[in-house]
């Protein structure tokens, strides 16, 4: 399979505390995947080491076929960091525009940015006049203004209103749809199940790696909320990165938390 | 580096600073309100046969080394601000090389403080009579240069600051010992040897003597750009030293 992402056995460590704990999985092209745990698991460690600001300790990262952050990679992957990184003291639309020529486009592609995360009325504001959710909606045009084959999101939908939430995946799914990759992170559970395929990390150790449904099946519950407890509290891993599920499995050594390569 | 961005981020910088309507009202009207000040300091001191006057050897040391400090505290505020709230951080995933982003506040601020030096010149000149032999011009590009360093200087220290509380205090650390070791206070050479020493390692009298040179002489001498060269080395150094602050990789 054609992957966009390839994690092999990643370790980091910040300070003298170790992060992940060799992490490895695949995110497949064209598809909107989840990236899920509680606060403090390692999904922004993992999604830093994707778009290659992040030291790593061994293991190995590959994107879009290139090893992670490699310069070529930079006008092909968008990133959005957890808080808005976006200046203040600039409006949405000079924001946009700003990144737009970063990565070689024109005014026409970042008005069509900010129009697409519902920001068009705004445009002409600061964003620091900007409420939480505005602002990091204006975080998120700038991430989407390249037109990037590989979009990474640390919690892109936090502080939105249930329907822009809504929007926000399904232009998501449209830009999936266009061949586009997406790694999306979240700590909300009823958004895993928009996602095509999940990666569940919790303490820096992947414990699924699986479509929704799969995940589901797994661990014998229709709530993924719930599944997602029982996969914890099964200690197990579960799937692989072809699609089916394989059942929870007890016994897994620390450090092979990975799961998918049986 | 690529023009294209290189443009970009200097408009960006520029954009940021139009909209900080304060801040640009600040840094046009400090500069003429201490010339002020200094005027009616030195209205009534006497001044020594064949000397300049005590207002025109302290104006033009002030219109040169402000922009320098000035530069140096915005600047450090603002990469600080770029490194806190993690736009670093996502420009450095982009195509922006680091040199653009350096080149792009040098440029930029350079550009706001030759239009602060150029209107403190205009008060200092015609509304007090600065009178310098060499032209008021050269006071104007010298102080540019001057604002460059202070923005090199200023990228570099950012690195160093947390938050910032801890930024502003490295402007006591790198301006005040400048200041005071520049031959202003002190003539160079009635100074001690080591603090002659420590002087001549400092750019900022480098600076100062090329203004000194400027208000005494009516065309360019060797020393002044001799002066010039070795702060604009400096501004490179600094910034040379800056970019090795910029990873694009951190734990």
């Amino acid at each position: 399979m054609d992957h966009a992402i390839a994690v092999h056995d990643l370790v980091v460590e910040r300070g003298r505390r170790r992060v992940l704990h060799g992490v490895s999985c695949a995110v497949p092209r064209g598809s909107v995947t989840g990236l899920l745990g509680p606060s403090g698991s390692g999904k922004t460690t993992l999604m830093r080491a994707v778009v290659g600001v992040q030291t790593v300790r061994s293991g190995s990262v590959t994107v879009l076929g290139r090893p992670a952050g490699a310069a070529s990679l930079r006008s092909r992957v968008g990133y959005l960091t957890q808080a808005p990184s976006v200046y203040a003291d600039l409006t949405v639309r000079e924001n946009a525009r700003y990144f737009a020529v970063l990565q070689g486009r024109g005014r026409a592609e970042a008005d069509r940015a900010v129009a697409d995360v519902g920001l068009a009325e705004a445009a002409g504001q600061l964003v620091g006049t900007l409420s939480g959710g505005q602002r990091s909606r204006a975080s998120l045009a700038c991430a989407l203004v390249g037109e990037p084959e590989l979009i990474v999101l640390d919690e892109p939908t936090v502080g939105q209103d249930p329907v822009l939430r809504a929007d926000l995946w399904a232009r998501f799914h449209a830009l999936a749809a266009t061949g586009t990759t997406l790694l999306v992170s979240s700590h909300v559970m009823d958004e895993a199940a928009r996602c095509d395929r999940l990666l569940l990390i919790r303490e820096g150790r992947l414990i699924a790696d699986d479509t929704p449904d799969a995940v589901r099946a797994a661990a014998g519950v229709d709530d993924l909320d719930e599944a997602f407890l029982r996969l914890i509290r099964a200690g197990g891993t579960v799937g692989g990165t072809g699609g089916s599920a394989d059942p929870p499995r007890g016994a897994t050594r620390p450090g092979d938390a990975a799961g998918g390569r049986s | 580096m690529s023009p294209r961005i290189l443009a970009a981020t200097t408009g960006r910088i520029l954009r940021q600073l139009r909209h900080d309507r304060r801040t640009v009202a600040l840094l046009v009207v400090v500069p003429a309100l201490l010339l002020t000040l200094v005027n009616f300091m030195y209205a009534d001191q006497p001044t020594p046969p064949g000397r300049p006057s005590m207002f025109d050897r302290v104006a033009l040391v002030l219109l040169g080394v402000f922009p320098f400090v000035i530069m140096f505290l915005v600047t450090s505020i603002a990469m600080l601000r770029e490194r806190t709230s993690g736009t670093l951080e996502r420009l450095l995933t982009t195509p922006l090389g680091r040199l653009d982003l350096l080149f792009g506040y040098g440029i930029a601020f350079g550009v706001a403080a030759a239009g602060q030096a150029a209107i403190a010149a205009a008060v200092a000149y015609w509304v007090f009579g600065l009178s310098t032999a060499g032209s008021s011009a050269l006071v104007i590009g010298i102080a540019v240069v001057n604002a460059v360093l202070g923005v090199a200087l200023g990228l570099f220290c950012s690195a160093f600051a947390r938050t910032e509380f801890q930024a502003v205090q490295f402007m006591p650390v790198v301006v005040i010992p400048q200041l005071l070791l520049c031959g202003l206070f002190v003539a160079r050479d009635e100074m001690a040897g080591w603090l002659q020493a420590v002087s001549y390692a400092l750019p900022l009298s480098y600076a100062v003597e090329a203004l000194q040179e400027v208000g005494a002489h009516a065309d360019p001498t060797g020393t002044m750009w001799r002066d010039l060269g070795v702060v604009a080395g400096a501004v490179v150094l600094a910034l040379v030293l800056a970019a090795a602050t910029l990873r694009r990789r951190s734990g």
